[in-house]
């Protein structure tokens, strides 16, 4: 047995080192990618070199390896997707893709990967496209290295940067994003890696989970998106070491928790965004050496929540920290560090000998009336919001923060 | 009225209070910075000082100032010198010698503490500049009660009630009338209640800058428009400078109208 | 020099001067006397531009002094309570009013006249009355004006202060200035005085040589004829 597998591993081998170099240019006979791929065989690689193909439509069938060299333009002339990719084992590198079409009834893509394994897209630029990149029931693939910049401006008619359905074992990595819809949309998806990736100035989502379970992104930098990242109905989403900024607007987030269970969200820093964290439905969640400075809202409970633990994370000048309106349930808060703490320590031990009540009242009056929040920081808020520290009418009187810290969490 | 502001200026520099003030100030920068190291909360402090202690300190010391200067201004009525350039120029006295206290005062430990390789720079310039605003505005107020009360005692009382008005009272008012019409859309009303109180307009004009994040997440158009640009930032400074434009302009027409 | 038509002022309720009509020429010494309340301070005032009067017009050298300033270049006046900011000291009072007016040298000669060199590094706040007083004369007279008004000037000065300060309104006189003076000291007022002024009750009651109101009221000497003048018309 073992020597039949060595065998064949020799064979492919020899294969794939008899594996046919191709050029296309401009000028050779072999002018169009179309056709290079029509007369390459398994295994071979296509070099495409400089100059502007006026193609779409391209389907990768076979084992491909297609490079740009010094990004030769594939315009696409807006007349629908441009490569579309059908087998396992294809590398698509270095192309400079444009003009896909735009479609209200199919989903066009500068490149889409469908049904295929093992693939690997990098080093491209797409410009002026509805789709990006779309993978659709594809798996083990690699997508890095990537530049994808859009000009969409409403959400009915624009697409996303990168786009999983139904596509397991992904890792997406050090792409950069801005100006589509969604940055990357994972639906259907388990088991990615999405690592190292920048993704800004979207109309909706920096980053948005629906339905996918295993997943796990970090050290991602979402800024100036509609919101920062979505996760919706989604089980075990590991979040680590993300930046969620500067996320403004009506309903903006940084980071937006919707029916999620079992996620771990930790060392991420959550700044000047209007809601820092906004959860709802959200269980066994836990929220660990967090830094969420200059929010609206640090996080905004919307009830139904329960067993969400915040520990020693930072708390810092938030206009408000916490916001809830449900019950408490069995959410706790722990050693967080809050800026607005006013407390002592007396028997110094680093821990605030008054719990901090991270809920105030005028929260609750702007959850009410929101035009109040003109008034914030004034004086008179103070006071009432002082009178109702030390005696809680409207808020929850059990939200506390038992171990307040003197000085910041530092990890 | 430059003479005049040099007397009232030099008066002023020679008196107490001044170096009280800016020891206050001085010692409030210090312990601030080199007992909190932190920035960002001094800042925010520092807003809720200024917002709340310039106004009432501009406007005792108006209205002191005023009341304790009669001699002198009666000395100068009898001089060959215009009404209006004694009394801008008292008020420019009064109010320059405080604005230079709390700069300096407040500027000076924080430059030691190395603002200028700081991005709180912008965030401190504003708190500054309101805090000149509102020091123009309240020593305006301050003599427009003044001269308008012959009375020391009632002019003390008018002018702390004044203040006690327009720093809580009015926004009890303005919160609980925006609560009972929470039905109405208000976000023009809240906007216009704002322009209204010169403490409540500089208050915004920090908002501005420190809680924009939260500002941006109320829905009203109004309200977009005017944190979302920096069309707030002119109609407030507009509204300051109107602040300051409208009790000096009062201050000149009663003293032109006064006997002494 | 000064010409006053139909006079009015009010403070409130309190109807002080009610149509006053005076005209002084130029040069001489005119005493303005009248019982306390009478209008006396308010008339000088009120041509001081101090008090802004409810109706009338008043002339100085020809010009109407309504909403003017400068015409006060013309006059050196001496107010009737020495109140002064307390804490500037005699000799920066006297810069600043330099500063504000103009130049003059008279100053020195003055601060010698009434011995008040050892007060000059002094505050104003600590000194008496007397003292303040005679500060108070030295601004007065240090500058070289045609028209002198002296509310009250001989308060708190020792007999000595006093005699120099007749002097020094006589050679104010034999320069030509004119030189209006209230008081309350009657024979200070009948020696030193060319014309009265008598007030009452917002009005002039007469003008004239001392001689010519003793010979209206008929009474032999100076304070009789005031005190008869009183007497009539609150009897």
């Amino acid at each position: 047995m073992k020597k039949i597998v060595l065998f064949l591993a020799v064979i492919l081998m020899a294969y794939s080192s008899y594996a046919q170099k191709i050029e296309v240019c401009n000028t050779c006979p072999i002018s169009t990618l179309k056709k290079a791929i029509a007369v390459a065989k398994d295994y071979d690689t296509i070099f495409v070199n400089k100059g502007t193909y006026k193609e779409h439509s391209i389907i990768v069938d076979k084992p491909l390896t297609i490079i740009g060299k010094n990004y030769p333009v594939i315009d696409g002339e807006k007349k629908g997707e441009i490569i579309t990719v059908t087998s396992d084992y294809v590398t698509v590198d270095g192309l400079f893709i444009i003009n896909v079409g735009t479609s209200y009834t199919a989903d066009y893509a500068a490149i889409r990967i469908k049904r295929s394994k093992h693939f690997t897209v990098r080093n491209l630029v797409l410009e002026k496209l509805f789709f990006g990149i779309y993978l659709e029931r594809s798996s083990y693939g690699k997508i890095y290295h990537n530049k994808i910049v859009g000009d969409a401006v409403q959400e009915y008619n624009s697409g996303n940067g990168i786009q999983l359905w139904y596509s397991n074992n992904i890792v997406i990595e050090h792409n950069y994003i801005e100006h589509v819809r969604d940055g990357i949309y994972l639906e259907f998806s388990d088991n990615c890696l999405i690592k190292n990736n920048v993704s800004e100035q979207n109309i909706r989502y920096g980053l948005h989970f629906m339905f996918s379970n295993d997943d796990e992104y970090r050290d991602n930098t979402f800024g100036n998106n509609g919101a920062g990242v979505a996760v919706m109905f989604s089980k075990k989403i590991k979040m680590y070491n993300n930046i969620f900024r500067e996320n403004w607007g009506t309903a903006s987030y940084g980071l937006l928790l919707k029916e999620i269970n079992d996620a771990d969200i930790v060392g991420n820093t959550f700044e000047e965004n209007t809601i820092g964290i906004n959860i709802e439905g959200s269980n066994r969640i836990v929220y660990k050496n967090n830094n969420f400075t200059n929010n609206g809202w640090a996080v905004k409970v919307r009830g139904a929540c329960y067993t969400n633990s915040f520990l020693e994370n930072n708390f810092l000048y938030n206009s408000f920290d916490i916001s809830y309106n449900s019950n408490v349930n069995d959410n706790v808060f722990n050693k967080n560090y809050w800026s607005n703490y006013t407390g002592y320590d007396l028997d110094k031990d680093g821990i605030g000998d008054v719990p901090y009540r991270p809920v105030k009242l005028f929260s609750y009056i702007v959850n009410r009336t929101p035009e109040t929040i003109i008034l914030l920081r004034s004086l008179f808020i103070d006071i009432i919001d002082f009178s109702e520290k030390v005696s809680p009418v409207f808020t929850p009187d059990n939200l506390l923060d038992n171990n307040p810290l003197m000085k910041k969490n530092v990890w | 009225m430059l003479k005049i502001l040099k007397y009232s200026f030099y008066d002023l520099m020679r008196s107490r209070w001044s170096y009280v003030y800016f020891a206050f100030y001085l010692l409030l920068g210090v312990v601030l910075l080199f007992l909190n190291n932190d920035l960002s909360k001094a800042v925010i402090t520092l807003m809720n000082v200024i917002i709340v202690l310039v106004p009432l300190i501009g406007t005792i010391f108006g209205v002191m100032y005023y009341y304790n200067s009669k001699e002198f201004t009666e000395l100068l009525l009898a001089q060959p010198i215009k009404r209006s350039s004694i009394f801008l120029g008292q008020y420019l006295g009064v109010a320059l010698s405080l604005s230079m206290s709390l700069i300096l005062g407040l500027g000076l430990p924080f430059i030691f503490y190395g603002l200028f390789k700081s991005t709180a720079i912008w965030d401190f310039s504003l708190l500054l500049i309101t805090g000149t605003f509102l020091t123009l505005i309240f020593t305006a107020l301050a003599f427009n009660i003044a001269l308008s009360n012959e009375n020391k005692i009632k002019g003390f009382g008018y002018a702390i009630l004044m203040w006690l008005f327009l720093g809580i009272i009015y926004d009890g008012i303005f919160l609980m009338s925006l609560i009972i019409f929470e039905d109405y859309p208000l976000d023009k009303l809240s906007l216009i209640g704002t322009m209204l109180n010169p403490i409540d307009l500089s208050r915004t004009l920090i908002l501005l800058k420190l809680d924009i994040s939260a500002l941006l997440g109320y829905t009203g158009a109004v309200f977009k428009q005017f944190f979302g640009t920096s069309f707030g930032l002119i109609i407030s400074f507009v509204m300051l400078v109107l602040w300051v434009v409208f009790p000096l302009l009062r201050i000149l027409y009663k003293a032109k109208r006064k006997d002494f | 020099m000064v010409s006053i038509e139909n006079l009015h002022k009010a403070f409130g309720k309190n109807q002080v001067l009610s149509g006053v009509d005076l005209s002084i020429k130029e040069g001489g010494i005119f005493a303005v006397l009248g019982p306390n309340g009478s209008g006396k301070t308010t008339m000088i005032k009120s041509i001081l531009g101090m008090v802004i009067p409810n109706k009338g017009t008043i002339t100085i050298q020809g010009h109407n002094i309504k909403n003017a300033s400068n015409y006060r270049q013309h006059i050196d006046y001496l107010p009737q309570i020495a109140n002064f900011p307390s804490n500037l000291k005699v000799k920066e009072l006297i810069k600043m009013i330099k500063d504000l007016r103009g130049k003059t040298t008279e100053d020195e000669r003055l601060i010698q006249l009434f011995k008040l060199e050892p007060f000059l590094d002094k505050k104003l706040g600590t000194l008496s009355g007397g003292t303040k007083q005679k500060v108070n004369l030295v601004l007065t007279f240090m500058f070289n004006s045609p028209l002198v008004i002296l509310d009250e000037p001989t308060s708190g000065l020792d007999p000595i202060s006093l005699i120099r300060l007749k002097d020094l309104i006589q050679a104010e006189k034999a320069k030509g200035k004119t030189i209006l003076i209230t008081s309350h000291i009657m024979s200070f007022v009948e020696e030193i005085s060319d014309e009265i002024v008598f007030i009452l009750e917002g009005k002039i009651y007469f003008k004239g040589s001392v001689s010519e109101l003793k010979t209206k009221t008929n009474q032999p000497d100076f304070e009789h004829a005031i005190a008869s003048i009183l007497t009539e018309n609150h009897a």
